[in-house]
């Protein structure tokens, strides 16, 4: 969220670019506008904007985006 | 399925804001007709939070379209799927129950994009044949959404957190607050009577006053200064806005109150409207649509021992003052 900001460099968001095909579904998910497209792949243009609600992680279906906070 | 409110329907969302009828705000699952959904007709997946259910039959006049009402005892979309109870195995399993397949000719589920976090779209196809769409985050949005062919809009995939939305936290947070720190008000009170001599009644009606007006201060404070000032208070972790907001409304209460207290027992009470505000400003977190887990265990390992020496450092100030000043 662009108004709103939380604590920044703490959030587990990994994504493996290798991994990704382009299929966007993790910019389709996110509630903060986390993800970004460039040359077919996703990027996070937002890393700190992350909430760790893992909605990318679930629908990724290749296994490109993991999210894992600890205790939380 | 009626698309328009009853008194009945305000009266009970009234209700479930205040933390009345909350935990048991809900609908029987299942599948929903709203109009008169033909095969062709959109499936809109929800939870059976009845605040949840209402937004969206609500939000749809004049649509024909199917509602798959989603087991999710009774808890809304976002905050289910964070738990899991509105995901893709309940999601599979309603699908399956509901004899969905017989009643429609397509294979499209529109869901909710917040339920996302529960649900694995392309799971959801390998175990039941449907494909899931992900629909705008607000039910106000559905209707517009629709009737542009499905497809994305700027500004439905967001989540927003307004003045309007952070104020209708305010009366359910306390509700839960008061429910878990009653006891702190008879037992801060009567703690304020203790001293040298006897006059235990008139230390009630001067100390222990002021120790409840501080309480309340701290307490409103953080439950209602914190959501609504939130943009506007400093810093990014919530202990810290919390902290602020409490030590300026406990200024304020030292400075108009004709309190008649000593440096001494002012600055203990201070700490403890900054202790209580910081602590219920950080509670806070568990309400808002952008703090993370990985945020929130780190402001927490920091704030909690401070708040915890504060708070005791200032309670053993404020009963150890009548004896030592006296």
């Amino acid at each position: 969220m662009k108004e709103f900001r939380y604590i920044h460099g703490v959030s587990s968001l990994c994504l493996d670019q290798s991994l990704c095909i382009g299929c966007k579904m993790c910019s389709r998910v996110c509630p903060q506008a986390v993800f970004s497209h460039q040359g077919g792949k996703a990027a996070i243009q937002d890393h700190d904007g992350c909430m760790e609600c893992g909605a990318c992680g679930v629908n990724c279906p290749v296994g490109a985006v993991s999210v894992n906070p600890g205790v939380g | 399925m009626a698309t328009s409110r009853s008194v009945y329907d305000w009266a009970g969302a009234a209700a479930a804001r205040l933390g009345l009828n909350r935990d048991s705000y809900l609908v029987a699952p299942g599948l929903y007709a709203i109009g008169a959904p033909d095969r062709a007709a959109p499936v809109l997946v929800t939870a059976n939070y009845k605040l949840s259910f209402d937004t969206l039959r609500f939000a749809l006049p004049g649509l024909n379209v199917w509602l798959l009402v989603l087991d999710t005892c009774g808890i809304n979309v976002w905050c289910a799927a964070g738990k899991g109870t509105f995901g893709t195995e309940e999601l599979v399993h309603r699908v399956k129950a509901s004899g969905l397949e017989k009643l429609v000719d397509h294979r499209r589920l529109v869901v909710p994009q917040l339920g996302a976090t529960g649900v694995s779209a392309h799971q959801v196809k390998k175990q039941s044949g449907f494909s899931v769409q992900y629909g705008p985050i607000r039910a106000s949005d559905i209707s517009t959404w629709l009737d542009n062919g499905a497809r994305e809009f700027e500004g439905m995939r967001d989540v927003t957190f307004t003045l309007k939305e952070r104020s209708e936290l305010i009366p359910v947070e306390f509700h839960l607050v008061l429910k878990s720190m009653w006891w702190l008000f008879p037992l801060l009170f009567l703690l304020s009577g203790i001293g040298p001599d006897l006059a235990f009644t008139s230390r009630l009606m001067s100390r222990g006053v002021w120790m409840v007006s501080a309480l309340l201060i701290g307490i409103g404070s953080g439950l209602i200064l914190v959501p609504l000032l939130l943009p506007w208070l400093p810093g990014r972790s919530f202990a810290l806005k919390g902290a602020i907001a409490g030590l300026l409304s406990g200024l304020l209460l030292l400075f108009w109150a004709e309190t008649g207290l000593n440096l001494l027992e002012s600055g203990a009470l201070l700490a403890l409207v900054v202790v209580m505000s910081s602590y219920l400003g950080m509670n806070f977190t568990g309400s808002t649509p952008y703090t993370s887990p990985s945020g929130v265990e780190w402001e927490m390992r920091r704030a909690i021992p401070v708040q915890f020496c504060l708070s005791i450092g200032a309670l053993l100030i404020w009963v150890g003052a009548p004896l030592v000043l006296s």
